[in-house]
């Protein structure tokens, strides 16, 4: 019970550092319309910030098994 | 290759191998042996969330607006992460009270209301059956691209064609048909579909498969990956600018992330596969990474595509929406254009079988029910209506179909088709108030729940819906520019003068701030009644109980075989006598007759009831068969706490018993201790008997010889004599340390510490062993230092351990070449006494023992002299006096015995 309770406010913290990363004024930093190895910066970022929001939710509720 | 006829015909095999699938799921369910008790078919069954709109329409809005259409992923996945507590709860209470649907969700939340289960059903249907039409238009447009090929049909539009000769019609009678085999095969709608679950899951694979396959096509293939498409894009002019500022704005892309957030709880489908359909409450954990990683792959290629798409077809007037079919067929690509196809059949079908069960289900729960129910109190009702509510619900699916196809039908190209995915996704967000804020605040009331979707749907038909019927032309275009009436103050998409938002952001902003505002409005004006207070209860506290917690309110009379009867009408005889024997088997009784006509009865009786005609006519039923007796808001309040307090008293009792086990833990330890302590005298009194008992024998001995013989010489009698002397003398001094160790283990010795100069005391230690030195010719060499070394101890005891010291020593140093010596120094905060010999030594095993008692060292050749016991008592008295002694040797190089007493500095 204990354990399930702290992987929900994990689950918690990443909810809020998602919004920091996509809902916030933290997003303008990234938003230009410049490319970097021919990437568009935005695509780059966003894509980037998804696939670690969901890096971080499965290690939150799947690495709580051990 | 591709003729009309293959086309069909691959697409009724591709529903043919859905229907075997879902087919096969069900017998195994039948048979206990579910394929859908997995996490991961969980998570993909919630990819429903991708429809067509996904499907075809990301690479149009993607073309038309850059990075525009991320946010219905982006908010999805940001609300996932919070499904550990909200969508559990969802789940927890969904499982308690039997819920088959969102609107029997709100309905049971605000005290079994039937008036808000047939609002929400009226928004739900009205909000969604544009979107199923959507769906309807993207099968057969895709049809229709797919007969033309290898030719791409580059307007897109639909011809205007008979209603018979309309493939759309048959598509929608098609899947009513599958809808109807595999969403109403059990009257309980509150049992899962475990064969359509199994079909949604494999339809998101293949949508999946589809999607990645036409992405890595359009980057790989055609271009020389992600890179060389954006460059190739940029080079040719179509690359839009990649922002979210180009892409709307700021505040689109927020509104846009919390809307899709929130239609993605909302949505009857989503609800329906993500709490009705759930089987098991530790999926959700696979879910809250899985589901958001399925949106990342599915719109990982969405721009290569757009582009991709606008490279190819530059200059002709293919519509982009259809890119991800017309890209492969402009490039002859014949097998991967028939998988994208199906990849698309599979994201509309999918969205459409679940949507219509889901919507089903409440027209005929909070629609059709409550309708009959207040006709059945005028006329008698039939005796069996299982049937009934079966083909009330297959009716439903028909309907809401052909709703669907009509609107499709008469909407067509329009506007209001184009941009319904949104329009639904703000429908829907209005029951997120009610839902949200009642899973966590118990003050929400009926009142305020009703007052707050009225207010939010009808801002949503005036300011969403109205707007985009006059955009397609339905009503004057006058009341979108003046107002209507020409009060410019209500234009519809500047309500109240606010201008210069989007529509979608428009219209959430005012929906929401007047749906919450009417919601808490209301609710505060009055406290909520007993029916709201109980609910509001089991749903706020639902995960404060580890398994679902059902409060049993009722009081009153009732008859069993009455409520049997009723379920009985309901769920067909053979299920609901299953269902009353299988709960007698529970509380313990023999057979159904004897179930106690309890409230935990009639609970049981009207959540079972509940899973197949929603809770609030269920409550409606009930109450017709029982005489129940109303309960006061006090009297209800005072059973909730009861029974937290019970909770609490257990959580208390628990505790205690933790406490007493610890408890015993330690008694135990203690005994063990004392079992130790006994065995430990025992041995010294075995120890100490034998150690008096060698003396004595030759006492007697001699004094024997000496009473038998008086005729012995005097030079002997004098020998014998000493000899018991010394035997004598030994006995007591054994007696005395006995006694003298007892004391100080027992504490009982008196201290008397004061200041002493160990120096002083070494010097007088020497002279008062010098006898002994003297007789076995052994010298005693002191080194110590000039200064007084002063500690603070009891002066005796320390000379009593400083003299025993000594005559060990001497006794072990040979004879005439004896050399002891005495050290003092300072070692650190102590110091330090070391008395070192130049005896035989002792070896390593018995440095160990020996401070224990009677154990003697054993080095020289005659016989032991001492007691055993001189060491113990030293080791005593340096531990009581806070210093420690130990023993350093060598065999054959000498013993040095070591005492350390700390230093005192007149702190």
């Amino acid at each position: 019970m204990q354990r399930s309770i702290l992987t929900r406010q994990r689950l918690i913290g990443i909810f809020l550092v998602g919004i920091v990363l996509l809902c916030s004024p933290a997003l303008t930093i990234f938003d230009r319309a410049t490319t970097w190895h021919g990437y568009p910066v935005s695509f780059l970022y966003l894509f980037g910030v998804w696939l670690l929001l969901v890096v971080l939710a499965a290690l939150a509720v799947e690495g709580s098994d051990r | 290759m591709l003729g009309p006829k293959v086309i069909v015909v691959c697409a009724l095999l591709y529903l043919g191998l859905l229907f075997a699938i879902a087919y096969w799921a069900d017998r195994r369910a039948d048979r206990k042996r579910s394929v859908i008790s997995s996490p991961t078919v969980y998570a993909l069954s919630l990819a429903v969330y991708c429809t067509a709109w996904t499907y075809y329409g990301s690479v149009g809005r993607a073309a038309a607006s850059g990075i525009g259409f991320l946010p219905i992923y982006l908010g999805p996945t940001l609300i996932a992460a919070l499904w550990g507590t909200l969508l559990l709860k969802m789940v927890r209470v969904s499982k308690a009270q039997r819920i088959t649907s969102i609107a029997d969700f709100i309905a049971s939340r605000y005290g079994k209301s039937q008036v808000l289960g047939g609002i929400v059903t009226v928004i739900a249907v009205l909000g969604v059956v544009p979107y199923i039409a959507l769906q309807l238009k993207a099968i057969s447009q895709s049809v229709t691209i797919m007969q033309s090929y290898p030719l791409v049909n580059d307007t897109g539009v639909v011809a205007a064609i008979p209603i018979l000769q309309d493939t759309a019609l048959y598509v929608a009678l098609a899947l009513a048909a599958f809808t109807i085999l595999f969403g109403t095969r059990h009257l309980d709608a509150s049992e899962r579909h475990e064969g359509m679950v199994a079909a949604i899951a494999f339809e998101s694979i293949v949508k999946l498969v589809a999607f990645l396959s036409v992405g890595v096509f359009a980057t790989f293939v055609l271009h020389d990956g992600f890179v060389d498409v954006f460059d190739k894009a940029a080079a040719a002019g179509v690359m839009k600018t990649m922002t979210v500022a180009s892409a709307g704005g700021y505040g689109n892309w927020f509104s846009l992330t919390l809307l899709a957030a929130l239609a993605v709880m909302m949505l009857p489908r989503q609800f329906q596969v993500a709490v009705v359909e759930n089987s098991d409450e530790s999926h959700l954990r696979r879910a809250v990474w899985m589901f958001p990683l399925y949106l990342l792959l599915i719109n990982i290629f969405v721009i290569p595509i757009a582009l991709a798409g606008q490279l190819t077809f530059a200059g002709t007037a293919v519509d982009a929406d259809t890119f991800v079919l017309t890209l492969p067929i402009a490039h002859g690509q014949v097998l991967l254009s028939l998988l994208v196809f199906i990849g698309g059949l599979s994201a509309a079908t999918g969205m459409v079988i679940v949507e219509t069960i889901a919507l089903s289900t409440m027209v005929c729960n909070d629609l059709v029910m409550p309708g009959l129910l207040g006709r059945w109190k005028r006329i008698p009702p039939p005796s069996d209506f299982s049937q009934l509510l079966l083909r009330i619900r297959r009716g439903a699916i028909v309907v809401i179909l052909l709703l669907g196809y009509l609107y499709f039908r008469f909407a067509g190209e329009a506007y209001a088709l184009v941009s319904i995915g949104l329009i639904s996704f703000a429908a829907v967000a209005q029951f997120a108030p009610a839902m949200i804020i009642g899973l966590y605040w118990r003050g929400g009331t009926h009142a305020g729940a009703l007052a707050g979707l009225l207010c939010g749907f009808g801002i949503w038909l005036y300011t969403l819906l109205l707007p985009s019927f006059a955009k397609s032309g339905w009503l004057p275009a006058g009341f979108l520019e003046h107002g209507p009436f020409g009060i410019a103050l209500l234009r519809p998409q500047e309500l109240f003068g606010l201008s210069g938002l989007n529509e979608i952001t428009h219209c959430l902003f005012w929906s929401m701030t007047f749906n919450i505002g009417a919601y808490l409005y209301f609710s505060m004006r009055r406290q909520p009644n007993v029916n709201e207070a109980t609910q509001a209860t089991l749903f706020v506290d639902v995960l404060k109980h580890e398994r679902p917690f059902g409060v049993a309110l009722w009081r009153g009379k009732a008859e069993v075989h009455e409520l049997s009867r009723l379920a009985e009408r309901f769920l067909g005889v053979e299920r609901a006598r299953y269902a009353f024997a299988r709960f007698a088997d529970q509380r313990e009784v023999e057979s159904v007759d004897q179930l106690p006509a309890d409230a935990e009865t009639v609970h049981f009786a009207e959540t079972l009831l509940a899973g197949a005609i929603g809770s609030a006519s269920s409550r409606v039923m009930v109450a017709s068969v029982t005489a129940e007796e109303a309960l006061g808001l006090d009297e209800v309040l005072d059973i909730l706490d009861e029974a937290s307090q019970i909770r609490a008293y257990s959580r208390e009792l628990e505790q205690k018993s933790q406490e007493l086990e610890a408890a015993t833990g330690e008694l135990k330890a203690a005994n063990e201790q004392l079992k130790e302590i006994d065995r430990v005298k025992d041995d010294f009194m075995s120890s100490v008997t034998h150690e008096l008992r060698t003396p004595l024998a030759s006492i007697r001995a001699f004094s024997e010889i000496l009473q038998d013989d008086p005729k012995i010489e005097l030079e002997q009698r004098r020998h014998f004599l000493g000899i018991i002397v010394s035997e004598t003398k030994r006995l007591s001094r054994l007696v005395n340390q006995v006694l003298d160790l007892a004391k100080i283990e027992s504490d009982n010795a008196d201290w008397h510490t004061e200041d002493v100069d160990l120096g002083e005391l070494i010097h007088e230690g020497a002279e008062s062993t010098a006898q002994l030195f003297a007789e076995r010719g052994a010298r005693v060499i002191c080194e110590v230092p000039a200064q007084p070394c002063v500690v603070t101890a009891d002066h005796d005891r320390l000379m009593q351990v400083l003299v025993n010291l000594l005559s060990n020593a001497v006794k072990f140093a040979p004879q005439d070449s004896g050399v002891v010596r005495i050290i003092l120094q300072a070692h650190g905060r102590n110091f330090r006494v070391s008395v070192i010999d130049n005896g035989p030594g002792i070896a390593i095993p018995d440095q160990r023992h020996i401070f224990e008692k009677f154990r003697q060292g054993s080095g020289g050749t005659e016989k032991p002299v001492g007691t055993g016991l001189g060491l113990p008592i030293s080791r005593r008295i340096i531990g009581h006096l806070g210093g420690r002694i130990w023993v350093e040797s060598r065999p054959g190089k000498g013993a040095t015995f070591i005492f350390e007493l700390p230093v005192n500095d007149g702190a």
